[in-house]
């Protein structure tokens, strides 16, 4: 059986507009879960989890964010950095605060620490900000939505 | 001069590829730099200086002294507070509500709570006695305040 030859140049049209739809959900999709907030995150740090840890209405004016891993190492602007040495960044921190004629004492010291850290390291990184002049701090924790 | 006019059959043939690509593109984007959003959350802890070298606190009532101790792998082995132990810390926001009181009347504001921990103890440990302390959740999910103030007793070497 001869098939019918098709007459002029054929074209098959796929109907695009299925997957246009599709795509532009996924495109609004991503757009809105997309976080614009500039907190600084580790995966090198795993923090404890508390029911009662809800965000703050406003994050902190001045944030110095103090990573410490399970490890005893501090993460400052991304490199670990040993618990002995912290107080010449901080020395810089505070050089910088008052070259900006900011007293040290109005920056919060935001303390992400691991878990399963040392209470002690946690206690002795706090006690190295305090003697650069830094008094306030936050310890940050993940919020537990499990009841 | 009249115009032409297109007939039905003359079918305007729209390129999408550009569009596509463009989309695409996007697509790729945003996968990339999505990332799960963890929400977390502060607890304030009072260290002015000079409170660590012992410092009178100001406040009229002597702060509630929470002692946890650890072994060698900063596990918690003990927990007590003001001297009597405690089971866990449930136990521990018990106490706290019994001792502080909550609704009107409470004098939770001017409690303290002053945690001594032991220097090997896991610090996750130290965020559920904060927890413990600061607030209550109620079966509908609302939060009842507790001890705001929190500081830690002097690092013991």
């Amino acid at each position: 059986m001869a098939r019918a030859k098709n007459s002029g140049p054929s074209q098959t049209d796929v109907d695009m507009t299925p997957m246009i739809d599709v795509t532009f959900q996924l495109i609004t999709f991503f757009v809105f879960t997309l976080n614009f907030s500039q907190a600084v995150t580790d995966d090198r740090v795993q923090l404890p989890m508390s029911q009662l840890a809800k965000p703050a209405e406003a994050p902190p004016l001045e944030p110095i964010t103090l990573q410490l891993m399970s490890n005893g190492k501090v993460i400052y602007a991304g490199e670990p950095v040993s618990l002995a040495d912290i107080g010449g960044y901080l020395e810089n921190e505070k050089r910088v605060m008052i070259a900006a004629s900011k007293e040290p004492d109005t920056a919060t010291v935001i303390v992400r620490a691991d878990g399963r850290s040392r209470t002690g390291d946690v206690q002795e990184l706090i006690k190295s900000c305090q003697e650069k002049g830094f008094e306030r701090f936050v310890l940050r924790a993940e919020y537990d939505d499990r009841f | 001069m009249a115009a032409k006019r297109p007939s039905l059959a003359d079918k305007i043939d729209i390129n999408m590829t550009p569009m596509i690509d463009v989309v695409f593109q996007l697509i790729t984007f945003f996968m990339l730099t999505l990332k799960p959003m963890i929400t977390e959350g502060d607890f304030d802890i009072r260290m002015p200086l000079g409170t660590s070298a012992g410092a009178v606190s100001e406040d009229p009532l002597p702060p509630i002294r929470v002692r946890m101790t650890a072994d060698a792998d900063g596990e918690r082995t003990g927990l007590t507070m003001n001297g009597q132990p405690v089971a866990g810390f449930d136990d521990l926001r018990r106490r706290i509500v019994d001792l502080v009181g909550i609704g009107p009347g409470s004098n939770a504001d001017a409690t303290e709570v002053e945690l001594d921990c032991d220097p090997q103890l896991k610090y996750t440990n130290v965020i559920e006695a904060i927890s413990s302390v600061s607030g209550m959740v109620q079966p509908d999910g609302t939060v009842v305040e507790l001890v705001k103030k929190i500081k830690f007793a002097p690092p013991k070497k």
